[in-house]
C-alpha cells in the first residue's frame, strides 16, 4: 500500500471523526439545560460511529459510485467513506428540505440513490435488501457488488441468516459486514452470542467468513479488496466480521454505566491515534500533516452545517407528499 | 362504566415507569412462574424504563436479557406460558413487530382458540409506542389498531402511572395474551418533554384496575371525547381549559382497546350528542372509524352533530419536527374539533 494511499485513509477517517464529533456537540448544545431528547436543531435518537471509521474507510477504498451499500443504524461513517453528499446528509440531519430525503427521513434513514447508498434503524432488515441490490446487478450483467453492513448483535436476527443462504444459494455478489463493536445497546456480545466469531455461520451457507481483529484500517482494506474482487469475479459472497470499537454511547445521552472499566479500555483503542502514531513513525505524516487533515475536515463539515441551516424546514402543508409515487 | 375510581389514598408519587416496574416487582414476589425477559431489560433497565431496577433485585435467571432475535424470544415466551410460567416479554418498539409478528397473530393470540380452549398462553407482551420526539417513521407509531384487528390479544393501554401499574398486575394475572402498549410521553422520562399526568399518586400495595374498563377522566355534559395513552393526557388539558369558557367536554380514557368499553362510550354520547375520538393511530381502518361503526350500529339518531375524530394522517412519521407536529393530535387540533363540534 503506498503513502499516498495510506495518508489519504487516515485524511478521510479524520473527516468522520470531525464529522461525528461536530453533529455530538451541536446535538446536545440545544438540549440544555433539562436534557430533552426532542429538543434542539437535531432531536431525535442520535447513533454516531466513532471508534468505527476503519470500517468503513476500509470497505469504501475498494467500491466505486455504483455499488450499492445498505447501512444500519449507525450509518454516517459508511455513507461519508461512500461519497454520499456531506450537505445534503446534513440538511436531512437538521430535518431540511434540501437533505437527501427532504426532511422526512432523519439520519436513520439515509437514502441516496447517487451513491446507491442506504440505510434503515430495524436491526438486520437492510441485508436481504443487499441480496436484492445483487441480484439486480447480477441480472443486468454488471460487475458491480453490493454491501450489507449490520453489527454484531444483528447477526442473530433471522434476516441476516435468510440473506446469507439466499445470497449463497444464488451466488450474488454481496459482501456482509459484521462490524463487532462488542456491544448491542446495553448487552455484551458474550450475553447474545454464543460463539467467539460469527465468520463460521458463514460456512453453514457454503459462504468463506473471516473475523479481522485489530480494527486497523489497512489489515480491513485488505480483507475488504479480496471479498469484493471475489464478488466482481462471480465468484459469490464474503461474509467478514470486523472488530471494531464503539467509543461513546449507544446512542447519544446513553450514560453507559453497565460499561464499568471496560469503557476506559475502549477509549485506548481509538483506531485514530493509534493509526496517526503509525504513519507518524514512518514518517508519513508530521504536526502539520495533522492539523492540515483536521482543519480540511472541519471547514467542510462547518461549510455542510451551515448549508443545512440555510435550508428551509418543510412546510406542514407537504406532510402528505411522497407517500405514494 | 366507571367514573373516576377512588384511589386508595396515596401521597406517593411516581412516575408511569416506575409504577409500571413496580407492578412487575410486586407480581414477581407473588408468583415465582412471572419473569421478564427482552433486549436491555437488565442492566438498562428497558429503554423506557419499565424494568428499571429489577435485576437488582430478581437477578439475571428472572430478569433476562435476551439476543436481537425477537422471532426467537417471543416464540419463546409463548412456549414457556404454554408450559405455565408467565412470562413478561418486552418488545423494544411496536415498530418493530415486523420481524416477529408471526409469533404474535398466529401463534400468540390464536393457540387457546385452536385448542379449544385447551392451551393457555398468559402471557404479557409489553412495548413502547408513540412519537412526539423526532424518532421518525421506524420509531414513532402506535399501531395499537393493527394488534387490536386480530382476535385473541388484549390490547392496554394506560395514559397516567395509577393505571399502568394496576393495569399491568391484571395483565399479569390474566389467563389470555396481553399486548401491553406504553406511550414512551407518558412515562415520566428524565430524559423526554412530558406532561406533569405523567407523574401521579400510585398506591403502594398491589392493586389491579380492570382490563376492559373505561374511566371519565373529566366529566362532562356537551361533548364526548374518546381517547387513550397520551392523548388522554391532552383531551385532560383541553377539558379543563374549556370548563372555563363554559364548553362541558367528557372525557373517556378506554384504557384498553380490546376489550373495547363500547358501553362507556354509548353510556356518554347518550348524554351529550357529541362525540369526538383522539387517536394517534393512523386514520384508517381502525379505533375511530371503530368508534363511528359501534354509533351507527346502535342507534344512528343519536348525534346531534357528525361524528368528529382528531387522529394521526395515513402518513408514515416524518422526521421534521415542523411536519410531524402537524401531523400528532395535538391540544391546538382537539381544541378547534371540540369548539366546532359544540357549534355544530
Ligand atoms: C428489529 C429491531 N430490534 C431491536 C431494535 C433496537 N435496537 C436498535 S440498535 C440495537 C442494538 C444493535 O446492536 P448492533 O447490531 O450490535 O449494532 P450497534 O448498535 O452496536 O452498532 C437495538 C437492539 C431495532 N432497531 N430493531
Amino acid at each position: 500500500m503506498d503513502g499516498a494511499q495510506r495518508l489519504g485513509f487516515y485524511r478521510q477517517m479524520v473527516r468522520i471523526r470531525t464529522y461525528e464529533e461536530t453533529i455530538r456537540g451541536n446535538y446536545h448544545a440545544d438540549k440544555t439545560p433539562a436534557w430533552d431528547i426532542g429538543a434542539g436543531l437535531i432531536p431525535g435518537e442520535m447513533h454516531l460511529a466513532a471508534g468505527q471509521e476503519p470500517v468503513a474507510v476500509g470497505l469504501c477504498a475498494h467500491l466505486r459510485d455504483d455499488d450499492a451499500i445498505t447501512g444500519p443504524h449507525r450509518p454516517h461513517h459508511l455513507a461519508l467513506a461512500k461519497g454520499v453528499d456531506m450537505h445534503r446528509m446534513t440538511a436531512e440531519i437538521y430535518g431540511r428540505v434540501d437533505g437527501l430525503g427532504r426532511g422526512r427521513g432523519g439520519h436513520m434513514h439515509l437514502f441516496d440513490p447517487a451513491q446507491h447508498f442506504s440505510c434503515s434503524g430495524i436491526i438486520a432488515e437492510g441485508m436481504p435488501v443487499a441480496v436484492g441490490q445483487a441480484l439486480a446487478f447480477s441480472r443486468k450483467g454488471t460487475d458491480n457488488v453490493a454491501v450489507a453492513v449490520a453489527g454484531e448483535g444483528a447477526a442473530n436476527q433471522g434476516a441476516f441468516h435468510e440473506a446469507l443462504n439466499l445470497a449463497s444459494l444464488w451466488k450474488l455478489p454481496v459482501i456482509f459486514i459484521i462490524e463487532d463493536n462488542d456491544w448491542a445497546i446495553s448487552v455484551p456480545r458474550d450475553s447474545s452470542t454464543p460463539i467467539k466469531s460469527n465468520a463460521p455461520r458463514g460456512a453453514a451457507y457454503g459462504i468463506p467468513g473471516e473475523r479481522i481483529e485489530g480494527n486497523d484500517v489497512e489489515t480491513i482494506s485488505d480483507a475488504c479488496g479480496r471479498a469484493v474482487a471475489r464478488a466482481r469475479a462471480g465468484e459469490g459472497p464474503t461474509l467478514l466480521e470486523i472488530h471494531t470499537v464503539r467509543l461513546w454511547g449507544h446512542f447519544e445521552g446513553d450514560a453507559q454505566a453497565y460499561r464499568g472499566a471496560e469503557l476506559a479500555v475502549a477509549e485506548s483503542h481509538d483506531p485514530i491515534p493509534i493509526y496517526e502514531a503509525k504513519l507518524r513513525a514512518e514518517g508519513l505524516l508530521d504536526d502539520a500533516g495533522v492539523a492540515a487533515a483536521k482543519a480540511e475536515a472541519q471547514a467542510e463539515v462547518d461549510a455542510a452545517i451551515a448549508f443545512a441551516l440555510a435550508s428551509p424546514v418543510p412546510d406542514p402543508s407537504t406532510l402528505s407528499d411522497y407517500v405514494f409515487a | 362504566m366507571t367514573v373516576t375510581e377512588t384511589v386508595a389514598p396515596s401521597t406517593r408519587r411516581l412516575s408511569t415507569a416506575k409504577a409500571l416496574s413496580e407492578g412487575i416487582a410486586q407480581e414477581m414476589e407473588r408468583d415465582d412462574s412471572v419473569f421478564v425477559m427482552g433486549e436491555d431489560v437488565g442492566a438498562y433497565g428497558g429503554i423506557f424504563g419499565s424494568t428499571g431496577g429489577l435485576i437488582d433485585q430478581f437477578g439475571p435467571s428472572r430478569i433476562i436479557d435476551t439476543p436481537i432475535s425477537e422471532t426467537g424470544f417471543i416464540g419463546a415466551g409463548i412456549g414457556a406460558a404454554t408450559e405455565g410460567l408467565r412470562p413478561v416479554v418486552e418488545l423494544m418498539f411496536v415498530d418493530f413487530f415486523g420481524v416477529c409478528f408471526d409469533q404474535i397473530y398466529n401463534h400468540m393470540a390464536k393457540i387457546h382458540f385452536e385448542s379449544g380452549g385447551n392451551v393457555k398462553v398468559p402471557m404479557v407482551l409489553m412495548m413502547a409506542v408513540g412519537g412526539g420526539y423526532n424518532d421518525a417513521a421506524q420509531h414513532s407509531q402506535c399501531l395499537w389498531a393493527s394488534f387490536a384487528h386480530m382476535p385473541g390479544m388484549k390490547v392496554v393501554v394506560p395514559s397516567n402511572p395509577y393505571d399502568a401499574k394496576g393495569l399491568m398486575i391484571s395483565a399479569i394475572r390474566d389467563d389470555s395474551p396481553v399486548v401491553y402498549m406504553f406511550h414512551k410521553g407518558v412515562m415520566g422520562l428524565p430524559w423526554m418533554a412530558k406532561n406533569p399526568r405523567s407523574i401521579g399518586p400510585v398506591p403502594e400495595d398491589a392493586y389491579t384496575v380492570p382490563i376492559g374498563k373505561a374511566n371519565v377522566v373529566h366529566p362532562g355534559s356537551d361533548v364526548t371525547v374518546v381517547s387513550l395513552s397520551m392523548s388522554v393526557q391532552h383531551c385532560q388539558d383541553v377539558a379543563e381549559k374549556l370548563d372555563g369558557e363554559g364548553i362541558s367536554a367528557e372525557v373517556i380514557d378506554l384504557r384498553s382497546v380490546i376489550p373495547l368499553d363500547r358501553e362507556a362510550v354509548l353510556e356518554s354520547v347518550a348524554k351529550t350528542g357529541r362525540l369526538l375520538v383522539v387517536d394517534e393511530d393512523y386514520k384508517s381502518f381502525g379505533l375511530s372509524g371503530e368508534l363511528a361503526a359501534t354509533i351507527v350500529e346502535h342507534d344512528p339518531t343519536m348525534l346531534k352533530a357528525p361524528f368528529a375524530r382528531v387522529t394521526y394522517p395515513d402518513v408514515p412519521v416524518p422526521y421534521a419536527r415542523s411536519l410531524e407536529q402537524a401531523a400528532l393530535p395535538t391540544r391546538e387540533r382537539i381544541e378547534a374539533a371540540i369548539r366546532s363540534l359544540v357549534r355544530a
